[in-house]
């Protein structure tokens, strides 16, 4: 690999620059896969901002027992809100989106995606299917309270402005269905020479088991929640048990999607830790093609599991047996992956920068939040926490504590790259540390409270729930606070902070021999490839004595 | 990746023709089979024909039968999922 050829700093700002053009149409009508990259990356945290709002609100109705704040019909449109902003705006799209259009052609040596045009197309179904989603919340019937599960009967029959919700997340899963399909085209295509599939970086072939996933299943939430719309607009009653319709079926399809669509959030995060560990740690990834063959495998697995979600809904008995069993299967696949992190990082030279605190944090929430996944995929213990805050707990453990906190190591680790600037250290770990003792405060109560029986998604709670619910609120504060000093601490260092240069990490993926930032075209000369992604004797020099100005 | 050849496989009009006449043979034979009483059979019967037909549309009018063999593959994959959805979904309805 060509890494110390190409390591000089740019003076031009790279692609911020050297197009020569200027103004907002370079930025929303352009094809780099950069620049699209940034857009989603502003787009997600955008949305992702206003769903931490909103769950703050929620938090804040639930730090007392009766009313406090809100009256149960905005609770409950506040709920579904945070839910469909979170996972539809924010945690499908976020990582493959920002990060894997950001990074991915770069890391692969390819001077952008194979469809660059598809991928601004992308974004801008994104755009559209999001402004449909917000202009659901004030027009019509008001904003839907359905859960972002979009359950039938009830979202058949509500009031609220559902069809239009309903619709928004319908374009938003062609957005989703085109960038899977840039990705798998691209790498399989566009890979440089001698980048063999062995040789492919861990976070591409997360992105790439992830891309089938959004391939694949995304048609079938899309057939989904039309029927939904053609229920409620045509009266079909295909989900209406009354007219020979099965309510349950809306389960099945709903959870084919919406399942595996777990997978399209954390496979992405599992590939930036494998990016990160090994970097971090100064050692080669252990079990480099175990953790590929594992995102493969969780993808596959994945697929065939959503009945977990059903347990309770009334599903035959042998279903419930087969789907328990398929569940503990995917565990297999994920406990490789978290193995192998920690084989990597027994006996490396482990640095606590930043991104790899990041990192190391996820590698704990989600273990936790994914060993509590087994107690809801075991069919017997499942009946007693189900639709609990138990429940609420482990998604947000998984979601929040496993994609958000890849997310935002992803954050600390690539984007100096970006933008040739970087952020200050101290900050940062402050900021870790208060969102780290924040989340454990706000989720693992909820866990407990799940355990004694509170109920997800009610107005009020019995008296017994409430030192675990006022506990859980001033973790939401805390976690909010280091949140808003995180993103500070990085904006500003990204905008006005030390310059970035060079490989100050010694990291070995192609991303690290380009110029900082990037040109247009991503490489000066063709890069051709000549060993593995974590192969560090190949990197000469020791880059933090070489980088001696830099302070990541 | 460079092993992709751009080499367009041309098939003939007669062979296209051909095809769509298959085509023709099995819809009238799809209507056909409604006038049997094949029983519990009927869906099964109506089924076989529209995979063989979508079968042919997919081998010789999207020209899969002359594409690359990962690309054949790819699409397996995809049919074989579909399929898996169908048949756990099946699952439940059949031991409820």
């Amino acid at each position: 690999m060509s890494i110390t050829l190409q390591e000089q700093p740019t003076t031009d700002r790279g692609f911020w620059n050297d197009t020569g053009k200027t103004g907002i149409g370079s930025w929303i009508f352009s094809t780099d896969h950069k620049r699209i990259g940034l857009l989603y990356f502003y787009s997600v945290l955008g949305f992702f901002l206003v769903g931490v709002v909103l769950g703050l609100l929620l938090r804040l109705e639930l730090m007392a027992p009766g009313r406090d704040l809100m009256s149960a019909q905005t609770y409950n449109a506040l709920f579904t809100v945070h839910g469909v902003v979170m996972i539809f705006l924010f945690i499908i799209p976020g990582i493959p989106g920002a990060f894997g259009n950001m990074v991915m052609p770069i890391q692969i040596g390819a001077a952008d995606v194979s469809f660059p045009r598809l991928n601004l197309f992308s974004w801008w179904l994104y755009v559209i299917g999001t402004v449909l989603v917000l202009l659901s919340l004030f027009t019509g019937g008001g904003a839907p309270d359905t859960g972002w599960t979009f359950y039938v009967p009830f979202s058949a029959r509500t009031g609220t402005n559902v069809s239009l919700a309903l619709f928004g997340v319908f374009i938003l899963g062609f957005s989703s269905i085109l960038t899977g399909l840039n990705f798998v085209t691209t790498i399989h295509r566009l890979r440089a020479e001698g980048m063999t599939w062995s040789r492919i970086p861990l976070f591409t072939w997360s992105l790439y088991a992830t891309a089938w996933v959004q391939i694949l299943a995304t048609p079938i939430l899309g057939i989904t929640l039309v029927l939904v719309i053609a229920e409620r607009m045509l009266g079909t009653g295909l989900f209406d048990a009354a007219r020979g319709g099965d309510p349950i079926m809306f389960q099945h399809l709903f959870w084919i999607y919406s399942h595996p669509a777990v997978y399209i959030m954390i496979l992405p995060a599992m590939g930036i830790i494998s990016e990160i560990i090994p970097v971090f740690s100064r050692k080669p990834i252990f079990g480099y093609k175990m953790i590929a063959f594992s995102s493969l495998a969780i993808a596959a697995a994945g697929s065939l599991v959503w009945g977990h979600h059903m347990f309770t809904s009334g599903m035959s008995d042998t279903a419930v047996l087969v789907f328990s069993f398929l569940t503990f299967i995917v565990a297999i696949p994920s406990a490789i992956k978290v193995f192998n992190w920690v084989s990597t990082l027994y006996r490396g030279s482990i640095s606590l920068d930043p991104p790899m605190l990041f990192a190391l944090t996820f590698i704990l929430l989600f273990s936790i939040g994914g060993l509590t996944g087994l107690i809801l995929g075991a069919a017997a213990t499942d009946v007693h926490v189900h639709d609990t805050y138990f429940v609420v707990g482990h998604f947000h453990y998984v979601m929040f504590g496993g994609t958000g906190f890849a997310f935002f190591a992803a954050m600390h680790y690539w984007l100096p790259k970006f933008y040739g600037r970087t952020y200050k250290t101290r900050p940062a770990v402050i900021a870790w540390g208060l969102m780290f003792v924040g989340f454990n405060l706000l989720y693992f109560s909820m866990k407990v409270l799940g355990m004694q029986g509170m109920p997800r998604r009610y107005y009020d709670y019995l008296p017994e729930f409430a030192n675990l619910n006022m506990v859980a609120t001033v973790g939401s504060w805390i976690l909010a606070i280091g949140l808003v000093l995180m993103l500070v601490n990085l904006f500003k260092g990204l905008f006005k902070g030390a310059p970035f240069t060079g490989n100050p990490w010694g990291g070995a993926t192609l991303e690290w021999s380009t110029p900082t930032p990037p040109p247009t075209l991503n490489f000066i000369t063709e890069p051709v490839v000549t060993h593995g992604p974590y192969d560090y004797t190949a990197l000469k020099h020791d880059v933090r004595e070489a980088d001696s100005g830099v302070t990541p | 990746m460079t092993t992709h050849s751009d080499e367009h496989h041309i098939i003939s009009y007669r062979k296209l023709t051909g095809i769509w006449l298959i085509l023709l043979v099995l819809t009238a034979l799809t209507v056909a089979i409604t006038r049997i009483d094949l029983g519990g059979f009927k869906v099964a019967g109506a089924l076989t024909i529209a995979c063989i037909k979508a079968g042919l549309v997919i081998a010789f009018f999207m020209h899969m039968k002359y594409e690359n063999r990962l690309l054949q593959i790819l699409l397996f994959v995809a049919v074989v999922t579909l399929a898996i959805f169908i048949g756990f979904t099946f699952f439940d309805v059949l031991y409820r």
